[in-house]
């Protein structure tokens, strides 16, 4: 199967989930701006999801993040709609998810979606390969060709000679390579991650994020990944959102989110964040004025990067160049410096 | 101070009329339906028939080894089958083999019907609160209302013989495999379940895939105990007809043999042990899967 997927868009738009006996009586004085505290002390009904309005490009990796109790597990959910919302629009590609019926939403999660989960999920009974084989099993394709696809993927998460062990033979590192080969097998434009590493060790979280990012250069799927962890959402995601109390309070580039955070909540995620390694040269260039000065840097370097090399060869003026050589923007090695130190505001405001 | 010492019940001609109303309904019921409804049985009947005739008819060296050839398939141990086949030959050489092939004819019939008719309600248990809180206590009064009592309109109905034993056995044994399917099915990981139905399975894939499968063990524990329940209630069906090692018991009973007592209900003993080691095997053999775990 073609992996040259163009990518699937997603578009959420004004998504409402009340949690309760009856959600949709709570609906409009939500919408008219009853706070969660109010609606859970006066009425018994959670509000998990708040007018979440999140526009997800095709072909590239969308970080949902946020900590336990933000809303982000129930809101990946919503994408292939293993919960209803009590209001609002899941558009993916040209279909509202919503609006499905029970014979659509089953053809939709089979061919457009495919999911990794925090804990596996498994099917303890089934060998890795039966496990792997599990989406085009049940969409009726035939054996041959499930196998032929599965154990392609299996080798390509780095799992020959297990594909006739049980899952609980493997270490929790080696069963997610299972879960992301059986939702790769499935050949979907959507992979949804729900906290995928979050059980694993550092080291293979690391390891694990490398094989993602390796595979989505090539497969160039529509990810959404779901995490608790900033260093995770930042390595991974072309875009973030972050979700706190069910609603957003920023979304934007990697870039865009520790050069400016929105609130101070967001402010004390970014203070702990390795500035250098994650700004590029392009937020701090100014606009070329005349001749371009010093040595060239492509453009997409990051800071720490551009600063070695420009202290390496004692230049105190670079600039920017895009793919094509061409100069786009001037580089002053005080901006870069001070942009990868920590500003005093966001020290501050812990 | 009499209201106090006496319950004031509804009085001696109102419960009269009551008895004599319900027994009269269930007469006329018996009169007009009791001859389809013995057809309806039919099928059950010249299974349970087939099955004696087969385990009777069978020459015993025959049936030693088809034990065998079972116990070792489903329990993979020499000891298990070695121990099975000595404990039959003792039987045999007490004089027991034919009442003993009998009842386990009547076991195997009551399980298989147990199975076919168990399994789906369990599974719709499952499905729905609504359904398992009326099938619930039904289940309560088979497992505690005394067999006897239902025997009565069952004798009614079909008069002496095979059939209303087997019906007997039934209605006792059939509520383990029921509730622990039921439980089996309602303990699946809920994880599992949601990846299964991300994946866009659909109900029936759900079932045959992740359900059963894990519920398996679980659904083994209720066949194990439905024929152990089985096997306890051959003596009562030997009083409504049904031949076998329960007959000889009850003939023990009601002349005081004290030794044909004990070595029949010793049999009984053996089978029930042949019968749960097997299947307890099997069940263990069922979830090698979960053994190995990653150190």
């Amino acid at each position: 199967m073609a992996e040259q997927h163009t990518g699937i868009g997603i578009s959420i738009k004004n998504l409402y989930k009340i949690f309760g006996s009856n959600p949709e009586a709570y609906i409009d004085a939500v919408k008219g701006g009853m706070t969660k505290t109010e609606l859970n002390e006066k009425h018994n009904h959670v509000l998990g999801l708040k007018d979440i309005n999140i526009d997800m490009p095709g072909g590239s990796i969308q970080v949902v993040m946020g900590l336990s109790g933000s809303g982000k597990s129930t809101l990946i959910r919503h994408i292939n709609r293993l919960i209803d919302p009590t209001a609002g629009e899941v558009i993916v590609g040209d279909e509202d998810v919503v609006k499905m019926n029970e014979t659509e939403l089953r053809e939709f999660r089979r061919h457009r979606t495919a999911m990794v989960f925090q804990k596996f999920a498994l099917l303890p009974h089934r060998t890795v390969l039966e496990n792997t084989v599990y989406g085009l099993e049940i969409q009726g394709v035939p054996r041959e060709e499930q196998e032929k696809h599965a154990r392609r993927w299996i080798s390509r998460v780095g799992l020959d000679g297990f594909e006739d062990n049980y899952p609980n033979q493997l270490s929790g590192g080696m069963q997610q390579r299972v879960g992301l080969a059986r939702a790769l097998t499935n050949d979907a434009p959507i992979l949804l991650m729900d906290e995928a590493f979050s059980a694993l060790d550092p080291l293979i979280r690391m390891d694990m994020q490398s094989v993602l990012l390796d595979l989505q250069k090539e497969i160039r799927k529509t990810v959404v990944f779901i995490t608790h962890d900033l260093d995770e959402a930042l390595r991974l995601g072309d875009r973030i959102a972050i979700l706190r109390d069910g609603e957003v309070v920023q979304q934007g580039t990697k870039q865009e989110i520790v050069l400016r955070p929105a609130d101070e909540y967001i402010s004390s995620f970014v203070r702990e964040v390795n500035r250098g390694r994650v700004i590029s040269v392009d937020m701090v260039m100014t606009p070329l004025s005349g001749e371009p000065q010093g040595m060239p840097i492509r453009s997409g370097t990051v800071l720490e990067v551009s600063a070695k090399k420009m202290t390496d060869s004692n230049a105190s003026f670079a600039h920017v160049t895009d793919a094509d050589g061409k100069p786009i923007g001037a580089l002053d090695i005080q901006e870069v410096i001070s942009a990868m130190v920590t500003p005093v505001d966001h020290e501050t405001a812990a | 101070m009499e209201w106090l010492t006496e319950f004031p019940d509804l009085g001696t001609s109102t419960l009269r009329n009551i008895r004599l109303t319900v027994d009269g309904a269930f007469r006329d019921f018996t009169r007009a339906y009791g001859e389809s409804i013995e057809l309806l049985f039919e099928p059950v009947k010249w299974f349970l028939i087939n099955s004696e005739n087969f385990m009777t008819d069978m020459p015993w060296p025959l049936i030693l080894g088809i034990v065998a050839v079972l116990v070792w398939i489903a329990s993979r141990s020499w000891k298990i089958t070695l121990s099975s086949v000595v404990v039959l030959i003792v039987i045999g050489l007490f004089g027991m083999w034919e009442d003993t092939m009998k009842t386990i004819a009547m076991t195997f019939v009551a399980t298989v019907l147990a199975i076919i008719f168990g399994i789906p309600i369990g599974i719709g248990m499952s499905r729905s609160n609504r359904v398992q809180s009326v099938v619930n206590p039904i289940l309560d009064i088979m497992q505690t209302m005394p067999s006897f009592v239902y025997l009565i309109p069952v004798i009614m109905l079909f008069g002496i013989g095979k059939v209303p034993g087997l019906i007997a056995v039934i209605i006792y044994a059939i509520p383990p495999i029921i509730r622990l399917t039921n439980l089996g099915i309602r303990l699946v990981d809920k994880d599992v379940l949601e990846a299964a139905d991300a994946f866009g399975s659909s109900s029936w894939q759900r079932l045959k895939n992740v359900q059963m499968p894990l519920a398996l063990p679980t659904i083994m524990a209720g066949i194990n105990q439905t024929i152990m329940m089985a096997l306890a209630m051959v003596v009562v069906a030997s009083m409504v007809g049904v031949q076998g090692l329960g007959q000889q018991v009850l003939r023990a009973i009601n002349n005081q043999y004290f030794t044909l007592g004990v070595l029949n209900g010793l049999a009984i003993v053996g089978v029930a042990i042949i019968f749960d080691r097997a299947s307890q095997a099997y069940g263990q053999r069922l979830q090698r899967h979960t053994e190995v775990v990653h150190g």
